[in-house]
């Protein structure tokens, strides 16, 4: 049984309060947010288990921070989606603007459409499946975590990545600075059959390329000057 | 035997001999130059301003009998939970990875014992610095290095750093020397490598998308902390007025005597505004807007002693920030350490090589010999008598222009001696009724 708060009826104080609470107090309970009417920071600073379900689109930083929590969002989401998630479960089942899991740190945001540039920027550790494509400047300066994109992928794929990992099956239009293809090694395979699985993706794990870090730009070098 | 007087060897103001030292050192290694520390050139600064004190037309407060508060509070526009400080000094963002664990441990102690607030820094919150610091302020960083939803909650206050007055517009770096497994573990990065900090905030760009993320923060921790704007001194007068309109409860200002952990010399040397210069626009904005007092104004970048605490209170801020004075307090750049300063190519006052982690006073460094020289319950006690004095100082300027709280320190208490002060200051230069810039003249 879901209990619903209307945001045409209650704030979104109330909103926040009554979910942080619900997480904190380890109820496993579930509750449906309606009318949201792409409100800004709609269950952010969860901190437990509790399933959310937001019916329709939201603003920025849906599901900011979340700690243990699953929250699907039914519409599309805007910019920096569950940005700074420790844990728990994050599922987009339209497409997500800018941002998206920026600099997370753990846990799994499944973004079912595309997602605009700079998914996955600063990413510290969390995983990032993007059903369709992804934009420019992904995963720039991500340090640890695994990016999954079934489409394409924008310019600037990885640009002066540290050890995060990304799996692209469709077209890279560019790789930045110090991003550059590796080989696909069995854990990887298995890594990605796990996360395909997870988010109920339609993919093969031999379908997909993976990049990373070329390490170059790790300690300064003036003769890599013109990478930077 | 040829008796032609000689002229005396000239040397070049233009290519004097630290240009030409400077010119060679590029030459050899191809690199800009990478130090530690704010501005080191001489900008007008609150030397330049002279308390006028009272008179036949002012009244003093008895020196030592006559009570002169210090309190400030800050976050008291929208924050459930302001901070109480008992002296308008606080201690300003320095990081753990910069600074050693007992650094932080002793910032924390001193501020304390002063009652007053410590920050944390690029880096994450540290145990020896929550541990230590009564009040303690947590910095949302570009990096986000560390940044979790329970360090937000358990912090007092959440300053938002969106520039600082040693690089406005500039990230940083800490060299891989100084990422020890620990450094690196809160930085969620491998041992070694030099680690870049971002110049902008991964998931929001402008004042708009910053009202936003003020409103996500402050629903993370049900609108308890103040939430503090820091800028660096580029824009005063516009960057304060946004920060306003963003939501900032309080506004940290930092002018280009700041001081960073490391950044390029010529970004230190060549961009921003001197501090003096900041205040006057920064107040100006709040006034406009109807928020001074309202929105607290911290200054910071090149607050030494308790005058210059007192002439920038008398500018219109609430508070003053002090990091590179801190440091000094705790033993940075001790004659004590001259020798190895020689070594390392540098002499006590000038060391500034804080980002190579072989600091010799056992502050900027990682290596645990160098970091065992500096005993934190001792420089937590100097750092207390420093703040202390700077308090006296401000207290005693204040009772001799006649005020019973700092806060009540005014322009019209100062004078300029040059210029270039009175035009910054907008406070008459000394002997006239005039600055450069004044309304009907």
């Amino acid at each position: 049984m879901s209990i619903t708060l209307d945001m045409a009826q209650v704030e979104l104080r109330e909103v926040n309060t009554t979910l942080q609470a619900a997480a904190k107090a380890q109820a496993n309970e579930a509750y449906t947010i309606t009318n949201t009417r792409g409100s800004h920071a709609i269950a952010c600073g969860l901190d437990g288990p509790l399933e959310v379900t937001v019916q329709g689109s939201t603003g920025y930083y849906c599901a900011g921070m979340n700690k243990e929590a699953a929250i699907t969002v039914t519409g599309s989401t805007g910019p920096g989606v569950a940005e700074n998630m420790m844990s728990g479960v994050v599922t987009i089942e339209g497409d997500a603007s800018q941002y998206a899991g920026a600099t997370g740190h753990g846990g799994l945001l499944n973004i079912k459409g595309n997602a605009s540039s700079r998914c996955g920027i600063s990413m510290k550790g969390i995983d990032i499946v993007v059903h369709g494509n992804i934009g420019h400047m992904s995963a720039f300066m991500a340090q640890k975590g695994n990016l999954v994109v079934l489409g394409d992928a924008g310019d600037a794929l990885g640009d002066s990545l540290y050890e995060a990992r990304l799996f692209v099956r469709g077209d890279v239009k560019s790789l930045g600075a110090d991003c550059i293809e590796k080989e696909m090694r069995p854990e990887h395979i298995e890594l990605l059959a796990d996360l395909l699985a997870k988010t109920g993706a339609d993919a093969k794990p031999e379908e997909f390329k993976r990049y990373g870090s070329a390490r170059k730009l790790y300690n300064f070098n003036i003769d890599h000057a013109d990478e930077y | 035997m040829d008796h032609t007087p000689n002229t005396m060897p000239r040397q070049s103001w233009t290519f004097s001999n630290e240009t030409n030292s400077e010119i060679r050192r590029a030459a050899a290694t191809g690199i800009y130059d990478i130090r530690g520390g704010g501005a080191k050139r001489r900008v007008p600064h609150f030397d330049d301003l002279l308390f006028l004190g009272a008179s036949m037309s002012r009244y003093p407060l008895e020196g030592y009998r006559e009570k002169c508060e210090t309190s400030v509070t800050l976050g008291t526009r929208f924050a459930k939970k302001p901070i109480e400080l008992k002296i308008p000094i606080t201690i300003a963002g320095m990081s753990f990875g910069s600074l050693s664990g007992p650094a932080k441990e002793a910032l924390g102690r001193g501020a304390t014992m002063a009652g007053t607030s410590t920050t944390t820094g690029d880096g994450g919150m540290t145990e020896e610095e929550r541990g230590h610091s009564e009040k303690l302020v947590y910095q949302y960083l570009p990096s986000r290095y560390g940044m979790n939803p329970d360090d937000l909650r358990r912090a007092d206050a959440i300053e938002i750093v969106v520039g600082q007055g040693a690089k406005p517009g500039g990230g940083g770096m800490l060299l891989g020397q100084k990422i020890t497994e620990r450094v690196a573990g809160m930085r969620d990065l491998p041992e070694g490598i030099d680690q870049r900090s971002a110049c902008r905030h991964p998931d929001w760009t402008g004042p708009d998308d910053l009202e936003i993320k003020i409103l996500e923060l402050r629903e993370i921790t049900n609108w308890e902390k103040p939430i503090y704007i820091k800028v660096g001194g580029a824009r005063p007068y516009y960057d304060v007025a946004l920060a306003v309109k963003a939501g900032a409860d309080v506004v940290v200002l930092d002018g280009m005597q700041g001081g960073t952990a490391a950044t390029q010399d010529v970004f230190i040397e060549h961009v921003g505004q001197p501090t003096l210069a900041c205040i006057r626009p920064a107040v100006q904005a709040l006034q406009d807007l109807g928020m001074h007092r309202k929105v607290q104004l911290i200054i910071s970048g090149g607050i030494r002693t308790g005058a210059d605490v007192a002439k920038a209170l008398a500018l219109g801020a609430d508070a003053v920030s002090v990091g590179t004075a801190a440091l000094v307090a705790l033993g940075d750049n001790d004659p004590k350490w001259e020798a190895e300063y020689q070594k390392l190519g540098s002499t006590t006052g000038a060391y500034d090589d804080w980002h190579e982690g072989q600091d010799p006073a056992g502050i900027t460094t990682q290596d645990p010999d160098l970091m065992a020289r500096l005993d934190p319950e001792i420089a937590g006690r100097k750092l207390r008598n420093y703040l202390n004095v700077l308090t006296l100082e401000c207290q005693t300027l204040a009772r001799a222009c006649g005020k019973s709280h700092v806060h009540n320190l005014e322009p019209e208490d100062l004078c300029a001696l040059t210029m270039e002060a009175a035009a910054m200051a907008q406070v008459p230069l000394a002997g006239t009724n005039w600055y450069p810039g004044k309304p009907g003249f």
